[in-house]
């Protein structure tokens, strides 16, 4: 069943240098349980989808201007200011990249974990103090109850970002937004904390949107993927349809800059060449175009549509059929 | 943290001596001394036997380090000494006086208090509004005012309404009464300063409330609190009020010294007998002994406050408890 509906967002930032549309026409789903990779450089419009999901966007200067986002049932951009903020944190956890600053430094553990659920659940101090111990369990957390009674600074990186998850969970949410939750950490930590979390959503049965640039990580540990480029979603399909035929130029560029293991004769890394647009400047034409090797002239006229090319896996490319050859020498 | 409250006491003694030094020699290299001032003050020739007396019975004739180990044993000893101008105990004349300069100084702070938090944290929420453009105004307008002219106004401002009110003008009393033996009467003329002096000190602490507040409420642990979807008053007092506190708190006890001692002007207008009052007559005396105690118990007040400053960072933030 479908959990998550997003159609045709549009998020712009009205600056002084103009406005800048960084969410444009994005839709998307994600069903029930299931687990989303949102990928794409920084700047792409990934982390303000995940805050216009939450209706987190600071206005001024940013809106959602159109589109809309179903969520279980409800809209919610239709809902009022106190309805909406009984959704986040008790139906959508989320989870921050910088572990390091996302705690308070000046409330205990124990405090900022047991919150939402006293403000959500309705739970006793006591009784959420119980369930608090239980999740930082959870997370793989030891001796949970001192670590209620320390502060951020007592934990290392990893551990912080254990309590964050913990936090996420725990209302018991329907769908979790991990916005890039392993960019801050080691990378040893990062395979640690992505494995806690792809167990504890299969566990828990909890579906989550993962916003990453790291396609690697999108392999191991999503089922669908969207590739986002300068606010649109330019490739989504299932994992493997991704990363094996990708169908546009940018995704097969992201490919190619992934560092491999598995390949020896790719010494060196083939980074995507040029910079991500000036959101103010698009024109109506494809934005990927500057940068893209396999440009024609007819790209500069219009947008590409997101095309369905084989079940489940679309492309917004107009020369997506002559990807093939590169295709090949990239993946094999 | 009794190991951090020990090291902070401990480092109020070389502060205490360093102020002793600078004060006891500066006040030295002013020309004349209070003998010459006493006797020669207006002009007429006196005898220097007279002067020569007069400096040995005060003990000024001595050799400076002499005088000035005099001076530092007596203050670790609570031993001030006699003015040299009056002859009264120093401990006698600033006992007086200090006891209505900290009323003041404790109802201006509170007064400041008072209006800053609240005034500060609605500029920063509702930043760039109306709301926001009136706080600064208000604040800006309590820097550029003068205490005293704010001072002179509150007067005229109670003369004028009661006088238009019950056809008799009422003044703040002038003669001093302490809180405990007529509490009314210690308030009604105390508040006035109070007020005066208040305005200004809040309006720097509301500006640096707007700021900090402005800052934290940029933090990543604000999104965080915020994504948990707590209500904006919890998000707002419990995790970023606390955080912003660290510079008001400096601001507010730093303000509450300088108003231990500073309140020259003020204190004029409302026909206050406090420390700022002693505090020009001994230098313009050159009553050495009497300065110097001002002046020590000035740095005192200083840093007991920033002791308590600190004491404060420490509870504020558990981050500096521990380190």
């Amino acid at each position: 069943m479908t959990l998550l509906e997003i159609k045709d967002l549009q998020t712009q930032f009205f600056t002084s240098a103009g406005t800048v549309k960084a969410v444009d026409g994005v839709s998307y789903t994600v069903e029930e349980g299931e687990t989303v990779a949102v990928v794409g450089e920084s700047g792409s419009g990934k982390s303000v989808t995940a805050m216009s999901i939450m209706r987190l966007i600071p206005w001024p200067p940013g809106k959602i201007v159109g589109g809309s986002i179903n969520f279980d049932g409800k809209d919610l951009l239709a809902l009022t200011d106190d309805e909406m903020r009984n959704i986040r944190g008790r139906d959508i956890g989320m989870i921050f990249q910088e572990p390091m600053t996302s705690l308070n430094p000046v409330l205990t553990i124990g405090m900022q974990l047991t919150e939402p659920m006293i403000a959500h659940l309705g739970m006793s101090e006591e009784a959420a103090m119980e369930k608090a111990k239980k999740l930082l369990g959870m997370v793989g957390i030891s001796e949970p109850e001192r670590r209620l009674a320390q502060y951020p600074h007592h934990l290392s990186g990893g551990m912080r970002q254990r309590v964050v998850i913990a936090m996420a969970l725990a209302c018991d949410p329907k769908l979790i937004i991990a916005d890039e939750p392993t960019t801050a950490l080691d990378v040893t930590i990062q395979a640690q904390i992505l494995e806690l979390m792809k167990n504890l959503t299969r566990e828990l049965g909890v579906a989550m949107i993962i916003i990453t640039h790291n396609l690697g990580v999108v392999a191991r540990y999503a089922d669908r993927v969207n590739v986002m480029y300068a606010g649109r979603i330019i490739e989504s399909g299932v994992a493997s349809d991704i990363y094996h035929r990708p169908r546009h130029p940018y995704t097969l560029a992201l490919l190619k800059s992934v560092p491999r293991m598995d390949r020896q004769r790719e010494a060196k890394l083939d980074p995507v060449d040029g910079q991500p647009p000036d959101l103010t400047k698009l024109d109506e034409g494809c934005s990927f175009r500057p940068r893209c090797r396999f440009a024609q002239d007819h790209c500069a006229k219009s947008f590409p549509a997101l095309e369905e090319i084989a079940p489940g896996h679309t492309s917004a490319c107009f020369e997506k059929e002559n990807l093939d050859k590169e295709v090949k020498e990239v993946v094999g | 943290m009794s190991k951090y409250i020990l090291k902070r006491v401990l480092l109020m003694i070389p502060t205490l001596v360093g102020a002793g030094i600078l004060v006891f020699f500066l006040m030295r290299l002013i020309p004349g001394d209070v003998c010459e001032l006493r006797f020669a003050g207006t002009g007429l020739y006196v005898d220097q036997e007279q002067i020569d007396i007069c400096r040995k019975d005060l003990g000024i004739d001595r050799p400076m380090f002499v005088q000035f180990a005099d001076f530092m044993f007596g203050f670790f000893t609570f031993d001030f000494g006699k003015s040299m101008w009056t002859g009264k105990p120093i401990l006698e004349e600033i006992g007086l006086r200090f006891q209505l300069s900290l009323q003041v100084a404790i109802m201006a702070t509170f007064v400041a208090t008072v209006i800053a938090i609240p005034l500060g944290a609605i500029s920063a929420i509702k930043q760039d509004t109306w709301l926001d453009y009136g706080v600064r105004a208000f604040s800006i307008a309590g820097i550029a005012i003068p205490s005293f002219w704010l001072g002179i106004m509150i007067i005229l401002g109670l003369l004028i309404i009661t006088q238009e009110m019950t056809g008799v003008p009422w003044m703040p009393p002038i003669e001093y009464k302490a809180i405990w033996v007529d509490p009314v009467h210690n308030i009604s003329q105390l508040i006035w300063p109070a007020v005066a002096t208040g305005y200004r000190y809040s309006a720097v602490a509301t500006r640096m409330t707007r700021s900090a507040l402005l800052e934290v409420l940029r933090e990543d642990y604000i999104r965080t609190a915020r994504a948990k979807g707590l209500v904006e008053k919890v998000v707002i007092n419990r995790h970023a009020l606390k955080n912003s506190m660290l510079p008001v708190v400096t601001i507010i006890g730093i303000e509450f010294a300088f108003l231990m001692g500073g309140l020259v002007v003020t204190e004029q207008v409302f026909n206050l007998n406090g420390l700022g009052k002693l505090f020009v007559e001994s230098v313009t005396n050159h009553d050495y002994a009497m300065t110097q105690s001002l002046v020590m118990l000035v740095v005192l007040i200083f840093v007991v406050t920033n002791f308590f400053i600190d004491l404060a960072y420490a509870w504020l933030d558990p981050r500096i408890r521990y380190s």
